[in-house]
């Protein structure tokens, strides 16, 4: 579809920059899907946007508690919207336990829709709540009481559904209502369910029934009167055409796009982990389309898998999460030592040990960088927005067969199931990646090396002459002969790590955003970067001059950084986890950094690091005075 | 290129040779170490086969056994401990006309390895996964292996082991491979004759080959496959015979309705008399088999099992993916669903 741009903004609408909604409901109650439609509609509208699902923690908590709910978060604007946002606006409540969620993170004095039809004593009982706390929450916020699922029966009454099937289709009725308040089209929605509900007319009818019945009913008269009715312009978004990919699509998306352009076909080995297990998901969705894809008895399965079809010619690749990618190390060692192309995909979450599961924590980034025994580097790359998982895969994917050797791409869970437009790229837009199976048998050395790149051929089974053995044991130079002569030893060391620092010269160097002129810059890495850029701008709005960099590149780091470091009389880091790149910075280039540290397994939020920032900027003056 | 038929001559490589299988360097086992004669075995079985050298892949993990692949001039990867079975899964899907060996030994498949074993298995991945169970750790010189018989002392087990043993083959029949085999390393013609026929498998192979380390498990099968007791303590399966062994086959196994029990020939009726049938759907027989030497019976050399099913990148070539295409990525990319923003 091509969006439909803004027609006239209604007079009695207010007008927004960003708006946050947040869903909330049980688990059944299909929030995530309302919240997918409602970002297609904002999208179609030509907003910019972000999205975070908020899954409970157990499969099937009991129906009705604050553990069963699950939300779904998205911010939509009129202009770039770096995070799906922190504190929201709007909140959709269908019961009371998702109203007392929901009320965590909405802002003081927002609007809530209230699915009233759900209030009884029992319901009350199983949030947690007593009546005097929900008068407490009407003080403090908009509460609009509507009774979504009595409104919503009487819509489909004549669609010959069952009043439990009927009762199914609230979330819809509610999708509806905070349409017509945020002033979005509903005509995707109504798309939408034609075409999913095509062999079922009657669920289709009544859907739509309940989408339009929750959009008018913002009209009627005893409602008009307290809902707020906003509106928010479109956003001057690059031309081009647009899907909304959380970042394990993206990511997936991205290892196909490389796949493609390097002809090479992709193999991941996997095992199921959260939150990486939608990578597994999504590529197994593709394999008709050239991918082979292996759910591997255990974490140690799924790379040596890997591991195998590289050493066979494919791109390895596997997906996993902080626990699974320590199963892996030992493998990792050896696609070094075999100097074999590996992509491993390590979606963080909070640890260690089992840790909080469906949290975010950057706390994979030292493990990536030294996890192995001996001394076995590695690239190693992280992603900075959902739709940025595309070109890091595609990064890792062009490292990995230019230098052969594996790569480690660092996500996490905030960017995994998180989702924002992602621009489809062409696919002559994408850098190069040049690469070929050795074929020559003459002269043939399994370890000679490329001059530039220091990658050794990839000899392939099945190519005749290029009979050879490798594996775990030290290689002699060139001949690749197992060797346990200390000179070979010291200088394959340096060799390998060489292979990562020399490639430093060719990555691109860091950008500085911002005033580059300030005293103050904030480094950030992966997931952050939306928080960063949000609280760089506000200070920037204050009068308060910071500059910003954000690194992909990991290891080796970028060229012009130590330059531009050198520029700033504060460095500032934040991260979600103790102080990990601080502490590189620091150790690398014998400079202070200043660490702002967050691990509640939550993203860091704007106005934290913009209240950091001042703070900083004050304690200095005090010293300086 | 003068003529045609040189043309030819150079186009169809000259067959395999033993010759072509030689080692670059030294081999490097103990002398007297039970792998010269599967080495040797593997040398003249392979030329036989039909497929040219490059076909081959030897793939191992660690220990003594997984020396192997420097050992054989054919494309050889010297993997983790106990990882070969993985290692060699994604070389097979990647390239599914290879021709893949995995070489371990009783601690690298049964101990550090023994989820991979049984999944490999499991998966009916076609791969022919040849076991060296000496019974002990030689690499890390003399500690009990999983494989090592109860009671008997080792560097680690000076009061004896005290866990019981796998059984390698009853393992490998549960775990689901489609053929179980088991062999010797004494018995050069019957080492050739089982990984011969291994060869032809397509499936999950698994063979035991019992192999002697003389430098630290001397002689531990010599009770069952030494000279002056194999007449007596062996039988060797062979398809469509009776399992028949002793001086001048005067004995044979009979089924007696619980299992299986040693009569005179002489008493064996046409009822009772079992024919090996290793291809029989049914694996209850093979299962008696594999329990042989638990019960005190002679213990049966040969293929124990051999059935056929989809392997399983049959199995992914049927359900249409296909290994080693390359994704169209604006044929995929142009089918998610989306949305144009348009030049202003
Ligand atoms: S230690 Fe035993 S198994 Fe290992 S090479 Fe020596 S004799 Fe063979």
């Amino acid at each position: 579809m091509t969006t439909q741009g803004i027609q006239e903004i209604p007079h009695d609408r207010q007008q927004l920059e960003r708006v946050t909604v947040r869903f909330a409901g049980d688990s059944g109650d299909g929030m995530q899907l309302v919240g997918g439609l409602f970002a297609s509609e904002a999208a179609w509208m030509g907003n910019d946007l972000g999205t975070l699902p908020d899954f409970p923690a157990e499969v099937r908590a009991p129906s009705g508690t604050v553990a069963a709910v699950s939300g779904f978060q998205i911010q939509i604007g009129a202009s770039t919207v770096h995070t799906p946002g922190e504190e929201s606006d709007v909140l959709v409540a269908m019961n009371p336990a998702a109203l007392r969620a929901g009320l965590k993170s909405l802002r003081l004095g927002g609007v809530v829709l209230f699915n009233t039809s759900s209030l009884s004593e029992r319901s009350l009982q199983k949030a947690g709540l007593s009546p005097e706390d929900l008068d407490a929450m009407r003080r403090h916020h908009q509460v609009i009481d509507v009774e979504m699922s009595r409104l919503c029966q009487l819509a489909v009454a004549d669609t010959g559904l069952t009043k439990a099937q009927a009762e199914r289709c609230k979330n819809f009725f509610a999708l509806g209502l905070l349409s017509w308040m945020l002033h979005r089209d509903i005509s995707p929605t109504v798309r939408w369910i034609q075409s999913k509900f095509a062999k079922k007319p009657a669920f289709a009818d009544a859907n739509v029934k309940a989408l339009e019945a929750g959009y008018r009913c913002g009209e009627n008269a005893e409602l008009a009167a307290a809902l707020p009715l906003y509106h928010v312009p479109e956003a001057a978004m690059a031309p081009g055409r647009y899907a909304n990919l959380t970042g394990n699509q993206a990511m997936v998306y991205g290892l196909m796009a490389a796949a493609c352009r390097s002809k090479r076909p992709i193999f991941l080995g996997s095992y199921p982990i959260t939150p990486a297990t939608d990578i597994l998901h999504e590529m197994i969705r593709l394999r008709q389309d050239g991918v082979t894809v292996f759910q591997a008895e255990d974490e140690i399965a799924a790379v040596c898998s890997a591991i195998g079809a590289s050493y066979s010619g494919q791109i390895g690749v596997t997906s996993t999460s902080g626990p699974g990618f320590t199963l892996k190390q030992e493998a990792l060692g050896l696609a070094v030592m075999t100097e074999l192309p590996l992509v491993v995909l390590d979606i963080a979450r909070a640890g260690p040990s089992t840790g909080m599961p469906t949290k975010t924590e950057q706390s994979d980034l030292l493990q990536a960088l030294h996890g192995r025994h001996g001394e076995a580097p590695v690239f190693v790359l992280a992603a900075s927005s959902p739709a940025d998982c595309f070109a890091v895969a595609y990064e890792a994917v062009r490292l990995a067969l230019t230098y052969m050797t594996p790569v480690v791409v660092l996500s996490d869970s905030y960017l995994a199931n998180g989702s924002e437009p992602f621009r489809i790229p062409a696919a002559e837009e994408l850098p190069a990646i040049t690469v070929a199976l050795h074929q020559d048998a003459t002269a043939f050395l399994p370890y000679g090396r490329d001059p530039v790149t220091l990658a050794r051929p990839w000899a392939v089974p099945g190519t005749r002459g290029l009979e050879h053995r490798i594996g775990g044991l030290e290689k002699e130079e060139n001949t690749g002969k197992v060797s346990h002569d200390p000179a070979n030893h010291e200088a394959m060391m340096r060799l390998r790590a060489a292979k990562i620092h020399k490639a430093a010269a060719s990555l691109p160097p860091v950008q500085v955003m911002g005033d580059p002129q300030a005293p103050v810059l904030l480094v950030g890495w992966g997931s952050t970067l939306g928080a960063i850029t949000e609280a760089r701008e506000q200070l920037q709005q204050d009068g308060i001059a910071v500059a910003q960099v954000h690194l992909t590149h990991l290891n080796p780091l970028p060229p012009n950084l130590e330059k531009v470091l050198r520029s700033y009389e504060r460095v500032i880091v934040p991260e979600v986890n103790s102080g990990q790149l601080a502490a590189i910075l620091r150790e690398r280039f014998l400079i202070p950094t200043i660490g702002f540290n967050r691990i509640q397994g939550l993203p860091l939020r704007a106005r934290d690091i913009h209240a950091f920032v001042l703070r900083t900027m004050e304690e200095s003056q005090h010293v300086h005075a | 290129m003068s003529t045609l038929e040189e043309y030819a001559a150079a186009a169809a490589p000259a067959p395999l040779t033993r010759e072509d299988l030689l080692p670059e360097g030294e081999v490097k086992w103990c002398p007297g170490c039970g792998n010269y004669g599967i080495l040797t075995a593997f040398q003249k079985v392979l030329p036989g086969l039909g497929l040219p050298r490059e076909q081959f892949v030897f793939v191992s993990g660690i220990g003594c056994s997984s020396r192997f692949p420097y050992y054989i001039n054919t494309f050889g990867f010297h993997t983790i401990h106990g990882r070969a079975p993985a290692v060699a899964t994604g070389i097979k899907l990647a390239n599914p006309e290879l021709s893949v060996w995995v070489i371990t030994g009783d601690g690298d498949a049964l101990s550090i390895g023994g989820n991979h074993f049984i999944h490999a298995l499991r998966r009916n991945m076609d791969l022919k996964i040849i076991l060296f169970n000496n019974r002990i750790y030689g690499l890390t010189k003399g500690q009990y292996s999983p494989t090592s018989q109860f009671g008997v002392t080792t560097k680690t087990s000076p009061l004896g082991v005290p866990d019981y043993p796998f059984s390698p083959v009853r393992l490998a029949l549960a775990a689901g491979a489609t053929l179980v085999a088991r062999t010797f390393d004494a018995d050069q013609n019957h080492l050739q004759a089982t990984l011969a026929a291994v060869a032809q498998h397509k499936g999950a192979a698994f063979v035991e080959v019992w192999q002697n380390c003389p430098v630290f498990n001397d002689g531990v099968f010599d009770d069952i496959i030494g000279k002056s007791f194999r007449q007596e303590k062996v039988v060797y399966l062979q398809e469509g015979e009776p399992l028949r062994f002793g001086q001048d086959k005067g004995q044979v196994l009979i089924a007696n309705g619980r299992g299986m029990q040693a009569v005179p020939w002489e008493q064996a009726t046409p009822d009772t008399v079992i024919r090996h049938d290793p291809d029989h759907a049914d694996a209850t027989v093979a299962f008696m088999l594999a329990d042989m030497e638990e019960q005190g019976l002679p213990v049966p050399m040969g293929i124990l099992r051999r059935v056929r099913k989809p392997s399983y990148d049959e199995i992914m070539a049927d359900q249409g993916a296909p290994a080693g295409s390359v994704p169209d990525i604006s044929a995929l990319l142009g089918r998610l669903e989306g949305w144009t923003i348009a030049e202003r």
